[in-house]
This record gives structure tokens, C-alpha cells and sequence, in this order.
């Protein structure tokens, strides 16, 4: 190989072992074009190919398990003749490019995934990550971030009704973005993305092809340096009212039956979707570049295929129904434009006006790309990281500071600033309003709800990748039993430094095992998700950030809670266990600058039986109020459950035994605890419901009065004024973004 | 039975709402009505919805208002009959000249969604007859550019003429700054033409009729709505 072909593999990302593949698989030296079709296709990205074989040990099925993973989005029977349909997708590279268009185009491409199944999308949420606010750049990231989140969102009339943020050093040039669509529809009319029938018409609708976002995803699959801003023309540009237009004017097509199936343009466009499309339907589809609506003269057909443009479908369609396919995109002022056709021959064929420019068999695009069994070796940090010695941490003098300063921590304090931005109630249906454990939806016309909520701890993961996976299942799912659902399944987004680094894939490959664990002890299968991998600047990974997300059912919606305390005189409960574990808490790293220790321990069954106990009070509508006990511990749950989201405010007075370190008992992160209030008729019902579950449940005090008030072992301890802790903690993140 | 149509612009985002308020919860006839069509004929009265009409490409309503069925809504509005602006709907009705006044970006510069509380300064309107002077609703918003501004003159005329049908307040009635989401000129959040029956309004009644979505505060200018066309 000499060095200007060496050149070329090196600028599509390919390494020379897999060019020898393509040659075989060929039969032949690719030309130019197909060489970029292999490249995007095979890339990280697309491929999966440092993560297929750690993937295939997650549960994906389950008795509501229409679609695992390999489609678009997966897909749960919800009854009532009712199927959902979620998926998260990242978009981090992007997002630290040009961060507005990057999460906007997140956005758009995660919608496109929902609705291409039939599904009309009805929620999204959202996670992110990101550096110190105290850094101007970490500040103008996480604006450009939310402001294209909302815009996308917004304007495509789709609820944002949920989502995490989390900030640590390790983000500063590397933020996550991961975005997460839900959709809803008719179990008996999900569209598969299989082209079939040889002859029927291959269409093209949406936008016009630009020259934007060629190579996105050979560029997601590639760590950065300090040239990364000048890919930003690598970045797309979102229209979301194309993507409105588009997603009406196709959901109408598909209560036709002029459909045979429907694939976006995502990562790598029109490669992927075309091939894609025929190697799912044991098919092959011929097209031609020139039929393609361009919006710049004189692109090539190399630029076509790899064009990552936003806002486009590909449709194969009956033959001789062109035209209605064509009147609906009309009525929508969209272009429908038949580029091809599905043929029986497997291959994808491009053409250029007459000649053909590439010709390659679909499977060897799609399912036939390189698998690696990287090599897995357990980094060296963790001999120090695990090593945490209490008697080395200063107890503070006054745990009221502690708690104060705790709650308007970034990470902690209220998230308005962020949430107000996403239209939240569009389409009414939102009867769980930001704030609580969980979104949730109802579904008009049932009596369901469906609850959601992102999780994932990458702090947690850096000290043990194993226990992190396992945590983001068990909170993600804790949100869930917080607010009266069910799980019925999961989708997870995993975002990791180099799949090339051995420390690295072993903590994906622990990470993977967790979540595994997690899964099946708390029957949700995942159904579908996205690896983000080479998540590193100059070298440097960021933390190992699984983000799970997941969906549960409310039978009826009327049992549905909140996590606010309602009223004065109602008895308040803490459900669980509490142990000293301050191991990668956000106390030991606020308050003592420390990353340090284990993880809290999670015991699958004990956590479970949580999950069950607080459904089954939740369906005999005993809870005035739940929420569950994570980033930092008891004590910031407390002040969560002060407030409501119509600023409502209940103060609470508790009393605490405190046999050890005051610091470890309120601000430990152990886990499989929850903080419920109910009336005082429902004491007694409640404590021996948790008898039967055999959930420990002690009685912390009482909520009312215009304080939260804190005894330690009879002595007063905490006594904070409500309002000025409201004001506290509402207004830091908005104050701090704008010094 | 009074039938209602229900406008929908490409990149409109709230006319379902709208739709099943009216429809599901009040029992109403109600028809979703596309922007290409060219007649009202039948219906008495129109409510153009919230969401981005035209995507609010060069400025909210600035293209919508070109949209053929705008000009069986402006006989509509001549005719006397009630035309319903909600957020981007109030945009349109402002840039077709039914209504007085613009729309500036929010103060803070950002989109914002949350409940906010309105004291009720006319309630002799087609949204507010169900109501008294000064009554107290809470309703959500969800808006970039509700920031209302007139001219001093203009906004004389409109306090002179109580054309304000709500204003921004706190829970308990008074006007301030913080009680203003928005930046809104003399904390307007709702204004009605001077004959009375074309009405704006930032806020969504079209997501606050059950009290599960919160209040059910909008049923109360729907019932208005219904009253003052039966």
C-alpha cells in the first residue's frame, strides 16, 4: 500500500486490515464512492463493532416486548391496543462542535427514529453532561445546548418532560448530550424498516441534499484534538419545521396502506438508509444520485450517498400508488421524489444519470462489518479511587451549612432554569409536572399514564464501572415505583472514552454486566439504545456514562404521585435502609473535593421489593407524596419534598437517630430507599404493608410549619426558614450562568 | 349548537389541544380547519392555536397571516363573531391587524413554560364573561416571543379603552416585576379588540381544563367562549 492510498484509508477512518475485507467482499478494489459507502457504514457509529458482542448479554426480551434492538426504536405493548415506542440517541460530538445545531439535530434525529416506526411522538427527555460552570466556555456550552433543545423540541410540538444534568471536570471538552424520543402507536400498525417487493418505488421525501454533515458519523467515531472546531461543517443544521411538516404529512401516509416500509436519513443518509432498508428485507435497491433533490449544484455522488442532511425519509412504497404518496407530501408543501427502486438482486446499486457509480451487496454494508473483541484490562486508578478511609474526612460542625450548600451545588439545585426553556405541557397530556421522580403522560382516551425517567451516574461508573451500570437500571427504575409505575422496559445510551483503550472497554464491558445484572432482577428488558464511543479529548476520557432510560405504566393514572410533601400534619416515612456509605457522593465531592471510594452497594432483591411496596401503596392511593433517595442522601431529599412545582411549600419537622457520623446518615447515597408522606389514618396500613414486603420503615416526623427542622439523637441540628432555602436553591443555577 | 373552527397553520402544535377541550371535555362541535382553505361558512366563531406557525420564520404570524383562510377570518371579525388568538394564535392576529400591539422576545431572552397566575381586568369578553373583575386564574404559558409591546400612545388607548383582559400577577392580585414572565407592557397577558369580540392571549386554556394538567382555570374561558356564541 503506498502512502497516498495509506492517506486515504486514514481520512475514512478505515484501518488496512479492513480495507482487505472490503477487497474481498468486493472481489475487487472499491472505487472512491464505494470506499465512502464502507467507511460510514462500518464506522463505530453504524456499525457497533466494538460493542455487538458485550451488547447481546442485555435482557431484550419480556412479555411486552413487541421490537427489541435492530429497528429504529424498540417497542412495548402497552394493552388497550396501544404500543410504545422509545429509543435514546447521543449526540456529544456534535453538541461540543457547535452545541445549539448539535443537540437540536440530536433532537431531530431521535424524533425521526420514533416516527418512522408509525408512532406519533409524544415525549422526549433528555441527558446531559457537562463541565464546571465556573468555566465560561462549560457555561456558553450547556446554553447552546438547552436553547437547541428547546428549539427543536418546541417546535415540533412535543413535551420535554424530563431529564438529568450532571456536571464534572471530566466533561469540560467532551459534554454528553443524549436525547430521548417516545411515541405512541396503534400495536397492529408499527412500520418496519424492510424494503420489500421487487419494483416497488424507492421515494425520497423531506429536505433537499446539502453538503452538510458529510462524514458525521466517521467523525463520532474519532476522538478529538485542538482542530476539533474546524469540523463544525461537519456539524448538520436542524429545520424543525421540516420536521414538524415531515413527521404530519408521513404519519398521514401511514394510515394509508400505500406504505411498505420507512427508514430515516440519520448517520450516514442515504447509504444507510438504502442499504439498511434492503438488507433488512432480504432485498436489493437501485437509485439514482441525479433524482436526488439537491440544494447545491454540482455535488457528487459520493457526496450524495454520505450527505448527512437533515429532515429526510426514505420510503418504499406500492407500485402504482406514487401518486398519493406524492399528493400527501404536497399538501405538506414537501418534495416526493421516486429515486429508485427495490430490486431482488441484494445489492445496492447508485447511478449517476445513466452510468453506475457504485455497486456493493447490501449485507456486506450492513451486517457482514468488521466485530472486535477488543482487549479488556481493569485501569489502574481504581487501586486508589476504592481506597476511603472516613476517619481521614472531617465532619463538619453544622450538617444546616452543609445541607445548604449541598442544594445550591450545581449538580443539586433546582433545574427550572433548564426545564422552563422546553415546552413541557404541549399536547396536554403532562400530569406529572417537572420536578418529580418520573415524567409522566397520560394517554387520552385510556385510563394509563405512562411514566419515564433518565439515569446514569458517571461518577458512580468511573469508581466502579460494574456497580454504575447496575445503579443507573435500580434508580432509573426507582424513579419509576416513585410515581406508582411499572416498568415495561428500557433503552440505554452508553457513553465511553476509546473502545482501542483495553481500560476502557473493560469498563464498558463491566458496565454492560451491571446493567445486565440490574435488568433482569428488575424484569425491564432493554429494547434498543446507542454506544457513544471516543468520548476523549487530547487523550483524556470522560467517565464512563451509561444513561439509562426507563418507561413504566400507570394501569391508572389516577394513582399516579408526586414528590412534594401536600399537607401539615401528614406523617413522614423513610423506606429503606441507611448506611454510612458516602463512597462517590456528591457530599464527599462538594463538600471535601474528593472522588472517592465505592459506589453504593446495591442488593437487587431488597431493592426490588422497594419498588413493589411503593406501587402497591401508590395503587391504594395511601401516598400523599414519594421520592426517591439518590444524589445526596436523605437530607437533600428533604428539601426537594419541601416544594412543589406550583410553588407550593410544606415545611417538615424530623427526628433522627443518629448512632455514627451525622454527615454519613444524611447524606449517604446507599440505596433502595425512598421518602414517602401519607395521612396519619394510613399509618398503620402502610407500616404493615412494609412488614409484608419486608421493607424496614421508620418514622421520621411530621410535615408543616414554616422550617425544615433536623434533631439528631433529640439534639436540634438543622433548622433552615423555608422561603430563603427556596430561594437558595431556585435561583442558583440561573445566577451562576449569568455571574 | 354552535360549531367552532379550529385553525391549523404548517408547524401549528396546539390545535389537538384545542380540539379536545372542546370536543372530549365540553362537548362541543368543533373541526380542525387547514390553512388552504378559503371559507368559515358554518362556523361561529374561530380560535387559531398555539405552536410555530410557518416555523416563525421571519417572525411569528408574519407569514401566516398571508394564509388564504385569513380572509374568512377577517369577515369573520368584521361580522362580529369571536376570533381566539392563544399564543402563536394571538402572534397571528397581531401581525394580520385584528389586534393591537407586537410581540418583543421575553426579557430573559429565552422560551419559557411554566404557570403563571392572571388577574382578570375585563370580563366582558368572549374568554371572560364567566369571570369577574379582578378574579384570579393560574395557567400555564409556553412562549419565546410574549414580551407585549405598544407605542406609549397606543398602549394609553388600550387601558383607556379596556381593551386589557388579563394581566400578569402574583397568587394574591398585585402587579411586579417577578410576577412578569416575560417583560410584558403593563403586564399584559391577554387584550380584546375595541368592538369586543377579537381576543388574544398568551396563555394556554388549552392546557389547564382538567385539573389533572395542573388547574382547570381554561374551562372557564371556554365556558365563556360557548356562552357568548349560544
Amino acid at each position: 500500500m503506498n502512502g497516498a492510498q495509506k492517506t486515504l484509508l486514514e481520512t475514512h477512518n478505515l484501518t488496512e486490515e479492513e480495507y482487505r475485507q472490503i477487497v474481498r467482499k468486493l472481489d475487487r478494489e472499491p472505487n472512491l464512492t464505494e470506499l465512502g459507502l464502507f467507511s460510514v457504514m462500518w464506522s463505530e457509529h453504524c456499525s457497533y463493532k466494538s460493542s455487538r458482542m458485550h451488547l447481546k448479554r442485555l435482557p431484550t426480551k419480556g412479555p411486552r416486548v413487541l421490537q427489541g434492538p435492530g429497528e429504529n426504536a424498540g417497542v412495548v405493548d402497552l394493552g388497550h391496543g396501544l404500543a410504545a415506542v422509545f429509543k435514546i440517541e447521543s449526540h456529544n460530538h456534535p453538541s461540543f462542535i457547535e452545541p445549539f445545531q448539535g443537540a437540536a439535530t440530536g433532537v431531530g434525529g431521535i424524533i425521526r427514529d420514533i416516527f418512522t416506526m408509525g408512532a406519533r411522538p409524544v415525549a422526549l427527555m433528555n441527558s446531559l453532561r457537562f463541565g464546571p460552570l465556573s468555566v465560561p466556555k462549560n457555561r456558553s456550552l450547556l446554553e447552546g445546548v438547552v436553547a437547541g433543545i428547546a428549539s427543536y423540541g418546541n417546535s415540533t410540538g412535543i413535551p420535554t418532560v424530563g431529564g438529568e444534568v450532571a456536571f464534572e471536570e471530566c466533561y469540560s471538552l467532551n459534554p454528553v448530550v443524549n436525547a430521548f424520543c417516545l411515541g405512541i402507536a396503534p400495536k397492529e400498525r408499527i412500520f418496519l424498516a424492510r424494503a420489500e417487493g421487487e419494483g416497488n418505488p424507492v421515494i425520497y421525501v423531506g429536505a433537499k441534499t446539502g453538503k452538510d454533515g458529510i462524514h458525521g458519523a466517521t467523525m463520532a467515531s474519532a476522538e478529538f484534538d485542538e482542530a476539533a472546531e474546524e469540523k463544525r461543517p461537519t456539524v448538520q443544521v436542524g429545520d424543525p419545521f421540516m420536521e414538524k411538516l415531515l413527521f404530519e404529512a408521513c404519519l398521514e401516509l401511514m394510515a394509508t396502506d400505500a406504505l411498505v416500509a420507512i427508514q430515516d436519513m440519520g448517520a450516514a443518509g442515504l447509504t444507510c438508509s438504502t442499504s439498511e432498508l434492503a438488507a433488512r428485507g432480504g432485498t436489493g435497491i437501485e437509485i439514482d444520485v441525479r433524482k436526488v433533490p439537491q440544494r447545491e449544484k454540482g455535488m457528487t455522488p459520493y457526496e450524495i450517498m454520505l450527505s448527512e442532511s437533515q429532515e429526510r425519509m426514505l420510503l418504499v412504497a406500492k407500485k402504482g400508488r406514487e401518486a398519493e404518496v406524492e399528493a400527501i407530501f404536497d399538501k405538506w408543501d414537501l418534495h416526493a421524489v421516486t429515486i429508485g427502486h427495490v430490486t431482488g438482486d441484494g445489492l445496492l446499486r447508485v447511478r449517476d444519470g445513466g452510468g453506475e457509480v457504485a455497486l456493493v451487496p447490501c449485507p456486506a454494508l450492513v451486517d457482514e462489518g468488521p466485530v472486535y473483541e477488543r482487549p479488556l484490562e481493569r485501569p489502574a486508578y481504581l487501586e486508589k479511587t476504592a481506597r476511603l478511609d472516613l476517619n481521614e474526612i472531617p465532619e463538619p460542625r453544622d450538617p444546616g451549612d452543609v445541607l445548604r450548600r449541598l442544594v445550591c451545588s450545581h449538580g443539586l439545585t433546582n433545574k427550572h432554569w433548564i426545564f422552563q426553556q422546553y415546552d413541557h405541557m404541549v399536547q396536554s397530556n403532562t400530569i406529572v409536572l417537572p420536578g418529580s421522580d418520573a415524567g409522566v403522560i397520560r394517554l387520552k382516551g385510556t385510563p394509563l399514564a405512562l411514566a419515564m425517567s433518565l439515569d446514569g451516574s458517571g461518577r458512580y461508573t468511573y469508581l466502579d464501572p460494574y456497580r454504575g451500570g447496575a445503579l443507573a437500571v435500580a434508580e432509573s427504575c426507582r424513579n419509576l415505583a416513585a410515581v406508582g409505575a411499572t416498568p415495561v422496559g428500557a433503552t440505554n445510551c452508553l457513553n465511553f472514552g476509546s473502545p482501542e483503550k483495553p481500560e476502557v472497554m473493560w469498563q464498558f464491558a463491566r458496565a454492560i454486566d451491571g446493567m445486565a445484572d440490574a435488568c433482569r432482577a428488575l424484569s425491564v428488558p432493554i429494547t434498543g439504545g446507542n454506544v457513544s464511543f471516543y468520548n476523549e479529548t487530547e487523550g483524556e476520557s470522560i467517565f464512563p456514562t451509561p444513561v439509562v432510560g426507563a418507561v413504566g405504566i400507570l394501569e391508572d393514572k389516577t394513582q399516579r404521585v408526586t414528590h412534594h410533601f401536600k399537607s401539615a400534619g401528614d406523617w413522614i416515612y423513610l423506606a429503606g435502609e441507611t448506611t454510612d456509605e458516602l463512597g462517590g457522593s456528591e457530599y464527599l465531592k462538594i463538600i471535601h473535593q474528593a472522588i472517592l471510594g465505592l459506589p453504593p452497594a446495591l442488593d437487587l432483591e431488597r431493592e426490588k421489593a422497594l419498588h413493589v411496596f411503593t406501587r402497591e401503596a401508590a395503587a391504594r392511593k395511601w401516598l400523599r407524596s414519594a421520592h426517591d433517595l439518590s444524589e445526596g442522601g436523605l437530607g437533600v431529599a428533604l428539601v426537594e419534598c419541601l416544594f412543589g412545582p406550583l410553588g407550593e411549600m410544606v415545611g417538615a419537622s424530623v427526628s433522627l437517630e443518629c448512632p455514627a457520623r451525622a454527615d454519613a446518615l444524611l447524606f449517604s447515597e446507599g440505596q433502595s430507599r425512598m421518602l414517602l408522606s401519607v395521612h396519619p389514618d394510613r399509618a398503620e396500613g402502610l407500616e404493615s404493608l412494609a412488614d409484608g414486603h419486608g421493607i424496614p420503615l421508620s418514622r421520621l416526623g411530621v410535615a408543616g410549619g414554616e422550617r425544615l427542622r433536623v434533631q439528631l439523637n433529640g439534639v436540634d441540628a438543622i433548622s433552615l426558614e423555608l422561603s430563603a432555602l427556596r430561594d437558595a436553591w431556585w435561583s442558583t443555577l440561573e445566577k451562576d450562568i449569568h455571574p | 349548537m354552535p360549531r367552532f373552527a379550529v385553525l391549523v397553520f404548517p408547524g401549528s402544535n396546539c390545535e389537538g389541544d384545542v380540539l379536545y377541550a372542546l370536543r372530549h371535555v365540553l362537548g362541543q362541535e368543533a373541526e380542525l380547519v387547514w390553512h388552504k382553505e378559503t371559507s368559515l361558512a358554518g362556523f361561529d366563531a374561530a380560535l387559531l392555536p398555539g405552536g410555530f406557525a410557518h416555523g416563525d420564520y421571519l417572525r411569528p404570524g408574519a407569514i401566516a397571516r398571508f394564509s388564504p383562510i385569513m380572509e374568512p377570518v377577517l369577515s369573520m371579525a368584521e361580522a362580529g363573531k369571536p376570533v381566539i388568538g392563544i399564543c402563536n394564535g394571538f402572534q397571528v392576529l397581531m401581525e394580520a391587524g385584528l389586534l393591537p400591539g407586537a410581540m418583543l422576545r421575553n426579557k430573559s431572552l429565552h422560551y419559557v413554560c411554566r404557570y403563571v397566575d392572571l388577574r382578570v381586568e375585563n370580563a366582558d369578553t368572549p374568554l371572560t364573561n364567566a369571570c369577574t373583575t379582578g378574579d384570579m386564574l393560574r395557567m400555564p404559558i409556553g412562549h419565546a416571543d410574549g414580551n407585549f409591546y405598544a407605542d406609549p400612545a397606543e398602549l394609553d388607548g388600550i387601558e383607556n379603552r379596556r381593551q386589557v383582559m388579563l394581566r400578569y400577577a402574583t397568587p394574591s392580585g398585585e402587579l411586579s416585576e417577578d410576577a412578569n414572565p416575560n417583560g410584558s407592557a403593563n403586564h399584559i397577558a391577554g387584550i380584546v379588540n375595541e368592538r369586543g369580540n377579537v381576543v388574544g392571549l398568551m396563555p394556554h386554556l388549552d392546557r389547564c381544563y382538567e385539573p389533572e394538567l395542573g388547574t382547570d382555570h381554561g374551562l372557564r374561558m371556554f365556558r365563556s367562549l360557548i356562552s357568548s356564541v349560544s
